[in-house]
């Protein structure tokens, strides 16, 4: 198989078909999303709602929407869940080569050029809206990148159909050269006006703190949306269910020989 | 040329599925009903949309029925190959990443089907994953679901599950959930079968359902 580096089209001249005689494409799913990041003293927190939606209906209720580009750069993505996952996942691959190559830690401002670059030429088809956050040599960096590859670095950003609630407590209470806990508590309150107010966003709040020490991921920092399972239990008897047939297939159990000996190496 | 009828909806209602993945206690299932339909013309009864991949590991695929069984194919293959290369059987969370990998090539052109994976890992710990058409991935400690009844069964359940379910119970729970679903689809119902997995065996029941 010949290694590929871009996507592949065989099917569309098919689904063109399928669709021309009438048929709709089913949507994707999206993260609908808030995503925040503020840089502070010392650092930048990262924060994210965890509500996965299929059109109206929630796909998952707690999925991770701050992801993983280096030891000392994530990244929250808003937009359709498979491409923020895929671009991240691939930059972060890109990035790891890139310190083998130069032999330093990476920079916040390589991720941001190569996740903008990435974007840009698939002209915005790729729906992922970024908020990129790390610390580096240089101090610490929160950028925000939009699906056709346009970025702004700024001190603090909000991305996501829960951009506006968020913002909202940024422009109300953000200061600059916060402490880190200032931060986390700024960030917790503008996740949480994303989960409560915006119909996209929900679930649990995830933040990440990123310093030049190290990274501190605090997955599940706030779980205000428990549910308590069940609320009462419908219990089914062994044999509510009428079956028709059933068939038992053992399952071959593994049994690992393992043949120990030791053979002394020559060296005359 | 394909006869298509002008009350089309989406190309995920051509043919109708259900299918349901729910975790126990070193436990999971995975059922999903058996009717093959084009439009409104119910054309088989048999027709499972659950394959399995290997001892332990099962993999559902609502969605366009042609695709459920051109993708199920090319899983195989990549399972077979990794079996032949690695000498050992692929694990759930390495098929579940192989098959989002998949979707995701295919991205602006894409396979209408929405898998849903069941297996016990080495360590015959439970793993159930569900993905959309281009390979987002959703892992859930609970179930995962997809098809023409996916509402139904969402509401059925988050009122039905409960954690750690023996066998016994899981498959009484994922039963009647897929059945009280598709029993209010049009386009999925005619039969259901059920495979639970357990360490030691894989029981697979066929339901007694409303055929209509």
């Amino acid at each position: 198989m010949a290694t590929q580096q871009d996507f592949n089209f065989d099917l569309c001249a098919r689904n063109d078909l399928l669709k021309r005689t009438g048929m709709t494409a089913p949507g994707a799913m999206k993260t609908g999303t808030t995503i925040v990041g503020v840089t502070c003293k010392g650092g930048v927190v990262l924060g994210a709602d965890t509500r996965a939606t299929n059109g109206p209906i929630v796909a998952d209720k707690n999925c991770e929407k701050i992801h993983y580009i280096a030891d000392n750069i994530y990244c929250c993505g808003a937009g359709t869940a498979a491409d923020t996952e895929n671009t991240t996942e691939l930059i972060s691959s890109k990035l790891k080569l890139h310190k083998l190559a130069t032999g330093r830690q990476p920079r916040v401002s390589t991720a941001c050029v190569m996740l903008k670059q990435m974007l840009w030429r698939y002209g915005g088809h790729i729906s992922a809206a970024l908020v990129l956050g790390g610390v580096d040599i240089n101090g610490s960096h929160i950028y925000t990148i939009y699906p056709h590859g346009s970025s702004d670095k700024l001190p603090y950003v909000t991305m996501g159909s829960g951009s506006l609630a968020a913002m909202s407590i940024f422009e109300s209470e953000y200061r600059d050269d916060m402490e880190i806990d200032e931060a986390v508590a700024l960030v917790t309150k503008a996740i949480a006006a994303g989960v409560f107010n915006d119909l996209g966003s929900g679930s649990n709040i995830d933040v990440t703190i990123i310093t030049k020490d190290g990274t501190d991921i605090r997955r599940n920092y706030v779980t205000p949306n428990e549910r308590k399972h069940p609320a009462a239990v419908y219990y089914y008897p062994p044999g509510t269910t009428a079956i028709l047939s059933e068939k038992i297939v053992p399952i071959a159990q593994r049994k690992d020989i393992v043949v120990e000996s030791v053979e002394k190496m020559e060296v005359a | 040329k394909i006869q298509i009828f002008c009350h089309q909806m989406s190309i995920l209602q051509h043919n109708g599925s259900s299918v349901i993945a729910m975790a126990g206690k070193n436990c999971v299932a995975i059922a999903s009903d058996t009717r093959f339909g084009i439009d409104a013309q119910t054309i088989a009864f048999d027709f499972s949309k659950v394959w399995q991949i290997s001892d332990k590991l099962f993999v559902g695929l609502p969605g366009l029925l042609t695709d459920s069984q051109t993708f199920s194919e090319k899983l195989k293959f990549r399972v077979n190959m990794y079996r032949l290369r690695e000498e050992r059987e692929m694990s759930p969370r390495v098929f579940s990443n192989m098959v989002a990998s998949l979707l995701y090539e295919k991205r602006f052109g894409p396979y209408f089907v929405e898998p849903l994976i069941a297996g016990l890992d080495d360590k015959n710990e439970p793993f159930i994953s569900g993905m959309d058409l281009i390979g987002a991935p959703v892992l859930a400690k609970d179930f995962v679901l997809a098809g023409t009844a996916d509402e139904a069964m969402f509401g059925m359940a988050e009122s039905l599950w409960r954690p750690d379910l023996s066998p016994e119970d899981l498959f009484e729970v994922i039963s009647q959930t897929l059945m009280s679903a598709f029993d209010r689809d049009a386009i999925s119902g005619w039969g259901a079968v059920v495979h639970v997995i357990t360490p030691d065996q894989v029981i697979t029941r066929t339901l007694k359902t409303r055929q209509d």
